[in-house]
């Protein structure tokens, strides 16, 4: 990758991490955990690989992106503020009454969101549907599914993955945030999803491993998955819990926790450091 | 009664998917492996191209159906009634209701009448728990024609609907020739000052029989078709409670949450009047002939007119 187009990412990355902190502290609740984890692949897919115009979030031939780790509407969010669908300023706004940002993604009344999600196990699903139509309507539009490792415990993530590799929908891409932490613990303590890639084998999907803070290996993984045909795609991405702000990394008490005043300043003064460092 | 024609609802449901399937070129069918069941394997003869099997695996393909429809495509999805509403409930309600989706539910094999699969497929609930959900429509047709009628107006109405069709089949009442058909408006089959049923389903045609009876004895009973179970057409009811001042609801279903419940719980609101509730009385069924199951759990002409004797009887 360019190294002025990654430069371009790790900023707007870092941007997308304040916006998720600005959210989730102004909430006194959200999931600030698994949406750090997953910041940098967002910011690369809305930033540089979808094919998506802000200006209209409806567009029929539109890549489409559902987060499926809904819990995780803080990043997404972040996203499509930073990118353009709405201002950065009702990020403050998440979770309050009255707001259209609500805890989790609701396709009605956020510009951008492609699909209502929260439940977890359903979002797949519903990539599915959009992979199929869009082969259906012979459209060569994308369809990106966000799941989180422990999401893929729920059964219905492996009836989608059955129905994706029989209807042979190599036009989906199935991102699986591989954080290690779920609510209750590590995930291999409280269930153990493993091994993730020999299962979306056995499922019948092309898997890619990568490094889900690397944006060379993210551009890699995602321009390999362009030239998978006949399968769907699973791209498994090791990720770190609560990436880029210290106290957060890899602490299951972060999943679902909004951070207090002194950490809020001080999540934000790590995150400015950083931003001053890649911009300086 | 030798010349009545019987059909069963389920097979209206596929005739008029295959039917509509040149009028309307872009909606597809899905099903969870029951389409020789469901009949949406007569759209699949028509239409191979656009009919699409799940295999068995109901909450995924509500969520298929949801993502299909998110890109502007029509689409049914069809199964059991128990699976569609019961086990699929959940996804239904996040994936479909929620984001008010048009996706048309086609859940076969409803009720009692399901016969000898017995209990775990006779699903006397999927009223109840499909009408929690907000927005969504709620169709359960009382024979072929209506049931027809109905296919043609889900995939015209904006929204998700949930259509309710049989296993057994039941006589035509309607004639498609002259019916039209009205989501959210119930249809007065005959007028009646004495007391009034409300009837869904296969239930209607055993009301009007239970009427033509309580005729010659002198009773006069309105009966009115319920199809659209929500939204409920509160005006015919209110109507009703106001002129007869005596209800009776008669459905294949739960007593508790269906037709029933919505009545009661419209007249109760409007004006209230006796509500007595024809229905599965919070059982579960068993395995059968449908005919006879049917006579046992009480859903007959017989049991509606002993039923309307008795709360005249008993008075307004």
């Amino acid at each position: 990758m360019d190294n002025a187009v990654k430069k371009e990412l790790q900023v707007n990355a870092c941007k997308v991490r304040m916006g998720i902190i600005e959210g989730v502290y102004n909430a006194k609740s959200g999931h600030p955990g698994g949406s750090l984890s997953v910041a940098d692949t967002l910011t690369y897919l809305y930033f540089n690989k979808m094919n998506i115009d802000p200006s209209e979030p409806k567009a029929a031939d539109r890549d489409r992106l559902v987060l499926s780790k809904g819990h995780t509407a803080p990043a997404l969010y972040s996203v499509l503020a930073n990118r353009g669908y709405f201002a950065a300023d009702e990020l403050k706004n998440l979770r309050h009454v009255g707001s259209f940002l609500q805890g989790h993604p609701d396709m009605k009344h956020i510009p951008g969101v492609d699909m209502s999600t929260g439940s977890l196990g359903q979002g797949i699903s519903a990539a599915c549907g959009m992979a199929l139509s869009g082969k259906i309507a012979g459209k060569d539009y994308k369809v990106y599914a966000v799941l989180g490792d422990g999401e893929i415990e729920e059964g219905q993530v492996w009836e989608a993955a059955m129905f994706a590799a029989h209807y042979k929908l190599d036009n989906l891409r199935a991102i699986v945030d591989n954080n290690g932490l779920q609510i209750d613990g590590r995930i291999t303590e409280v269930m153990s999803p493993m091994p993730i890639t020999d299962k979306f084998e056995a499922f019948g999907w092309h898997v890619i491993t990568v490094d889900a803070h690397d944006f060379d290996a993210i551009d890699a993984a995602f321009t390999e998955a362009d030239s998978v045909k006949g399968k769907p795609v699973a791209i498994i991405q090791h990720s770190v819990k609560g990436k880029g702000v210290s106290f957060m990394e890899d602490q299951v008490g972060w999943h679902g926790t909004a951070p207090n005043k002194e950490q809020y300043d001080q999540a934000m003064a790590e995150l400015n450091a950083q931003l001053a460092g890649l911009e300086g | 009664m030798a010349d009545v024609v019987k059909k069963a609802t389920r097979e209206s449901y596929g005739e008029a998917l295959a039917e509509l399937s040149t009028e309307f070129e872009d909606f597809v069918v899905l099903d969870a492996d029951l389409a020789a069941a469901t009949k949406t394997g007569v759209f699949k003869k028509a239409c191979p191209e656009r009919f699409f099997d799940c295999g068995i695996a109901e909450a995924n393909m509500m969520g298929v159906a949801a993502g299909i429809a998110s890109t502007g495509r029509r689409v049914f999805a069809s199964s059991f009634a128990m699976f569609a509403a019961g086990r699929a409930f959940e996804v239904v309600r996040n994936s479909i209701g929620y984001p008010h989706l048009n996706v048309n539910i086609g859940a076969t094999h409803a009720g009692i009448s399901v016969g000898e699969d017995g209990a775990t497929h006779q699903c006397c609930e999927d009223i109840a728990l499909m009408r929690t959900i907000p927005g969504m429509t709620i169709i359960n047709p009382a024979d072929h024609v209506e049931a027809k009628a109905a296919v043609r107006a889900a995939l015209e109405l904006d929204g998700p609907v949930y259509m309710r069709f049989g296993r057994l089949a039941v006589p035509i009442i309607n004639d498609e020739k002259t019916y039209r058909f009205e989501v959210g408006k119930g249809v007065t089959l005959r007028d009646g000052k004495d007391i009034t049923v409300i009837a869904t389903g296969l239930m209607v045609n055993e009301a009007v029989n239970a009427a033509a009876v309580l005729a010659e004895e002198g009773i006069d009973v309105r009966v009115i078709n319920i199809h659209t179970i929500k939204p409920l057409d509160r005006e015919l009811v209110i109507k009703a409670a106001r002129e007869t001042g005596l209800i009776v609801t008669a459905e294949e279903h739960s007593v508790i949450g269906g037709l029933g419940s919505a009545v009661a719980e419209a007249v109760t609101e409007e004006c209230p009047v006796p509500v007595i509730k024809i229905g599965v009385k919070d059982v579960f069924g068993q395995s059968g002939p449908a005919a006879e199951l049917l006579k046992l759990y009480g859903l007959s002409a017989e049991n509606i007119a002993d039923t309307v004797r008795k709360a005249l009887k008993k008075g307004k």
